[in-house]
């Protein structure tokens, strides 16, 4: 039966990897211009943890198939290399391997969070509640309108809480549902939520960012590929989580103009 | 007025009426097994849970018959509201988490054989010990009370995150009374466990019999002491930040609500209060829990497979310094469960070094369990089995941490099913997988029976194959950026994705059918399995120096002395290949430093 | 392979401390070595103290987990408003501080009599009663602030720096009630002629402890609130 286990185990780990191998299933093609040192982190980690996992289940089976069974007059030996090898080896291979990981993945990261946006980075905010995005571009002025909590109504569609009446710089708002911006060009998200946690996952742009209630928080990104992709919310916001997606639509400098200037005419 | 030098607690003597026997018993071995019965009970439940949520996700719009017995109104007609989902995947979480993992491997287990294994004849305060469970079971009657009152149970996950959780019904149903009734349990659970720990760390280091040494505990208690440590230090923060989510509810402080919230279009009357407050408390709490629920596991494995390989594992002392490695870096790492959240990308990349760190004790303790089985006589037994399966879990389950302990990766991975796969393998299956081979070792000491070892290996097999076909594709689902939590899956890009979901589904309910055999097989063997002889694995720590099971002092009224480290096998001695540690004899080759 | 079998080394009974017990500090896992095992010596305190220390570290935990939650959310504040203590709170101070002292003087006397006295004077006690009685004025006190806060204005939910005021004190102030309910039970013994002496030690350093608590939390909300 311990032959079987092995045997198992070694199935098992293959049948698992045969997918990754394959590519079956893959994060969504990236878009974005930052995206590549992520793929490539997470392309490095998989072969590191890829290899780990396959060696570390066929040595488990390997030794599980040797040494099961009592074996009449064979007596129980020691692994040579004792545990001071073992804990050298785990230190040496696995400490080298993880640190090295951590290390380059630091680029990843940095390349999002540690560079500030460019000046002439395009603002958009987004507004997340429960359970749903919206969006607002500055219009012709460049400055956004303060929100007045208070005034934030579904019924009275004012979804931002936007004062057109006498605030200035909220005149010329554009609230949409939807979010669109030019390929190629910079965007600065300001991210603002009204109620709970949400979060804003994109997965084609290679963008994750909670919402966090009193805490305005701004990320950057420049999409580089025309096309429609998804925003959906990965903190649990309630009961209608599942159902709190956006549309985001990245469209050429002419398509976009268009499509800014039919959205503030449904203002 | 005279100073007794004999501990009075520690000296009561077998009870006789029912009550004090069976019910409000001061023994802990009656106590472990009320905690091992409480943990039976919850596991059904939250098995029972997990599938209703399996059937759900994957045929979204299917009537599932009697749920409307679950709940009123979150069941029209059968078919889950998305609501009654999240409740469901909640107290899915809770139940598991708290009443499973931490009470079957930690306070079962630990109450019924640290004593014994320390070679003393119970507990340094009973009382205490007694207080324990029953402070643990009113907690859970009181999380089960969360199914029956207004709008059921919270449905905020098992993380709690405010402000959901923090202002009140209209977040949600279950968000007001709900998070209440979740919060108050929590806290009251964490009193239990604290008083557990009361018992435990007492017991390691002032009880111990004579030449019973540090390093001559068997690894379950080292496991034991090293978690109860962890207990200590962890359940003291969660009870704190509970405090603090049940004065936002019924006091109307703003510990975790900040400003300016609109919800349902009205502005809520809470100022100031910060959202990522409960998420520092939550998970310094929350990620030593996860080694709460696996550091006992590992030390059971490894008394299960040192038994049955006939031979010490490499290194005792480096599984011991690993598993304390582990217990200590898990308050450092905490953190990589917030890389997205809005923490400071700084403070990401501060959190995702000591995360890589905590991949080197986990491979030593991996490597030196491989590394013993080497050269090895293993015996093939349930026991054994679900021991050798545990190890294939937790290196399962660890490399998928090589993932998320990276920030810049988790922007892909954070909130997906690969975070799902991650911690069911690790600290949810394993863990299980340690309770099983646990169960099946100890069975014969705790209820004087043998289990049926045929039905046991039967429950492996399938269990085995059923579990990672369950798990392993939910990684696929999570590269393919499938986000958790959802009930149902109305993104574009996870439509094709359903019959991943329907596999999974199929795999947990032939899985979960699958545990009936052990059901059948515990009940069987409780009552009508065959008697259990001393020392039916031939093995050499203290419990099995006494009768199956123990008598009520555990040593029949003799003091063990302890000759030996807790693993002599591979010798020749006058009993076999194996030197019990209370047995005096000198023997040429045997490891025996003290 | 030649196997050598020894006597069982015989274990004097009366050499063994008292079962389950502790003792104070005694050497009670010697293996009696006929000079070919090697001995263990193994240092094993009271578990009663062991104890102590365990509930004590649960007890920092918490008000580190409380603190933390202070520092965070005065950090976080937009809304912080300064408050001013209410003076009663530096006599409490003293008051826990003199319980301390008189249990000290307590735990003292009761020393003396270990040490061989073979009467006692019930002076311990008075001592005791003395403790016990400046713990109910220490709460008294506490709750006389609290009053005082609210004639304020100030309620719990009015602000953070009062809600983290009423907060800390509240649950100190539960704390030390508790020790007061243990205080009677050593009270309780020491009447019945049963007191161990570890007893009285593991109480002590409670209540010690209390004391310490509070003069952190008065330094943290002087400083913080």
């Amino acid at each position: 039966m311990a032959k079987l286990l092995a045997v198992t185990i070694v199935v098992i780990a293959i049948l698992s990897a045969i997918p990754i191998i394959r590519n079956t299933w893959h994060p969504l093609p990236d878009v974005s211009a930052h995206g590549q040192a992520i793929d490539d982190q997470l392309s490095e980690t998989m072969w590191e943890a890829g290899i780990s996992f396959l060696a570390s289940q066929i040595i488990l089976a390997w030794f599980i198939w040797r040494y099961s069974g009592n074996r009449p007059g064979e007596k129980t030996k020691t692994f040579p290399g004792g545990a001071t090898g073992l804990v050298a080896a785990a230190v040496i291979l696995v400490g080298v391997e993880v640190f090295a990981l951590g290390i380059f993945g630091v680029k990843a990261w940095a390349n999002i969070y540690f560079t500030p946006p460019g000046a002439d980075a395009m603002p958009v905010q987004v507004q997340a509640g429960q359970f749903a995005f919206y969006f607002r571009y500055t219009g012709p002025d460049g400055t956004f309108g303060a929100i007045h909590p208070e005034m934030l109504s579904e019924a009275n569609q004012n979804f931002y809480g936007i004062d057109t009446d006498h605030d200035s710089d909220a005149k010329d708002d554009i609230v949409t549902a939807e979010m669109a911006v030019p390929v190629n060009r910079e965007i600065r998200l300001l991210m603002h939520s009204k109620d709970v946690s949400h979060s804003f996952y994109v997965p084609a742009l290679r963008i994750h960012q909670d919402f966090v209630p009193g805490l305005d928080l701004q990320i950057h990104f420049t999409a580089t590929k025309v096309g429609r992709y998804e925003i959906v919310c990965s903190q649990l916001c309630g009961l209608g989580h599942y159902n709190m997606k956006a549309y985001l639509s990245v469209l050429s400098q002419d398509d976009f103009d268009a499509w800014l200037k039919k959205q503030a005419a449904l203002q | 007025m005279h100073d007794t030098s004999t501990h009075a607690a520690a000296h009561h003597g077998p009870p006789t009426s029912f009550i004090r026997k069976h019910v409000f018993s001061l023994d802990h071995k009656v106590i472990g097994k009320q905690y091992y019965g409480l943990g039976l009970v919850a596991v059904i439940i939250g098995m029972v849970l997990s599938w209703v949520m399996r059937i759900h996700l994957a045929w979204t719009a299917y009537p599932i018959p009697g749920l409307h017995l679950l709940s009123g109104t979150g069941a029209p007609g059968n078919v889950m509201t998305p609501e009654f989902y999240l409740q469901v995947m909640t107290m899915h979480a809770t139940f598991m988490v708290f009443f499973v993992l931490t009470v079957v491997p930690f306070a079962a287990f630990g109450n019924f054989f640290l004593p014994i294994h320390t070679g003393a004849e119970d507990m340094p305060f009973p009382h205490f010990n007694m207080m324990s469970f029953w402070t643990t079971f009113v907690a859970f009657c009181v999380m089960l009370l969360s199914f029956f009152v207004g709008d059921g149970p919270t449905l905020g996950g098992w993380t709690q995150y405010a402000p959901l959780s923090a202002v009140g019904a209209v977040a949600g149903p279950g968000q007001g009374s709900g998070v209440i009734i979740w919060a108050t349990s929590i806290a009251i659970f964490c009193v239990g466990q604290l008083f557990g720990a009361l018992n435990f760390i007492p017991n390691v280091l002032d009880l111990r019999c004579k030449g019973m040494s540090m390093w001559r505990l068997p690894m379950p208690t080292w496991a034991w002491f090293i978690t109860s440590c962890m207990g200590l230090t962890s359940f003291s923060v969660l009870m704190p930040a509970c405090i603090l989510l049940i004065l936002d509810h019924v006091a109307g402080t703003s510990f975790f609500v900040a400003s300016n919230l609109v919800i349902n279009d009205q502005l809520q009357p809470h100022s100031g209060g910060s959202t990522l407050l409960w998420q520092h408390l939550f998970w310094f709490f929350g990620h030593p829990e996860v080694y709460i629920a696996i550091v006992p596991g590992m030390g059971i494995v490894s008394h299960v497979l040192i038994t049955n390989m006939r031979k010490p594992m490499l290194s005792h002392r480096v599984l011991v310094y690993s598993m304390g490695a582990l217990a200590v870096l898990s308050y450092m790492v905490y953190g990589h469960h917030m890389f997205v959240s809005g923490m400071n990308p700084f403070s990401s990349l501060v959190f995702s070094f000591p995360t890589l760190l905590i991949t080197i004790p986990s491979t030593v303790i991996v490597l030196v369990w491989i590394g013993s089985l080497y050269g090895a006589k293993l015996r093939i037994n349930a026991a054994s089995l679900f021991a050798l399966g545990f190890i294939s879990m937790f290196i399962t389950g660890g490399v998928s941490g090589f993932f998320l302990a990276q920030p810049s990766i988790q922007i892909l991975l954070h909130a997906t099913y690969f975070v799902v796969a991650h911690f069911h393998f690790t600290m949810a299956i394993a863990a299980l997988f340690g309770i099983f081979s646990g169960t099946y070792f100890w069975f014969p000491k705790m209820w004087g029976r043998m289990m049926n070892d045929n039905l046991g290996k039967l429950h492996f097999w399938l269990t085995f194959i059923g579990v990672y076909a369950i798990f392993m594709p939910m990684h696929y689902l999570g590269l393919a950026g499938n986000v958790r939590r959802y009930q149902a899956f109305v993104v574009d890009y996870m439509q094709p994705l359903v019959g991943v979901h329907q596999f999974i589904t199929i795999a947990a309910l032939f899985t979960g059918a699958v545990q009936l055999i052990f059901i059948y097989n515990f009940i069987h063997s409780r009552f009508w399995g065959e008697p259990a002889p001393e020392n039916p694995w031939q093995g050499t720590s203290l419990e099995w120096s006494v009768p199956s099971p123990p008598p009520h002092d555990n040593f029949g009224g003799k003091h063990p002395v302890v000759y030996h480290d807790p693993y002599q096998y591979g010798v020749q001695s006058s009993t076999g290949d194996y030197l019990m540690q209370d047995s005096p004899e000198q023997v040429k080759g045997a490891q025996d430093e003290p | 392979m030649a196997t050598t079998i020894h006597e069982p080394p015989k274990v004097e009974e009366r050499r063994l401390p008292g079962r389950g017990s502790p003792g104070n500090g005694d050497f009670r896992n010697l293996v009696p070595s006929d000079g070919k095992l090697p001995a263990v010596q193994d240092y094993a305190p009271a578990p009663a103290k062991t104890g102590i220390w365990v509930v004590l570290a649960a007890i920092a935990m918490s008000f580190a987990a409380f603190t933390s939650a202070l520092i965070v959310r005065q950090g976080s504040a937009m809304d912080w408003h300064h408050l001013v203590l209410p003076r009663i709170l530096y006599l409490n101070t003293l008051v826990l501080l003199a319980s301390s002292v008189t249990l000290e003087i307590a735990r003292r006397r009761v020393a003396v009599f270990m040490t061989g006295a073979r009467t006692l004077d019930l002076s311990p006690a008075r001592w005791l009663y003395v403790t016990l009685c400046l713990g109910l004025v220490f709460v008294a006190g506490q709750y006389a602030a609290w009053q005082q806060l609210r004639s304020e204005g100030l309620y719990l939910a009015t602000n953070p720096a009062s809600s983290f005021f009423y907060l800390l004190t509240a649950i100190h102030a539960m704390h030390v009630l508790g020790g007061l309910v243990g205080l009677t039970y050593v009270m309780r013994k020491l009447y019945r002629v049963v007191l161990r002496r570890s007893t009285l030690d593991t109480f002590s350093y409670y209540w010690h402890f209390m004391g310490i608590l509070w003069v952190y939390l008065l330094l943290l909300l002087w400083m913080k609130l």
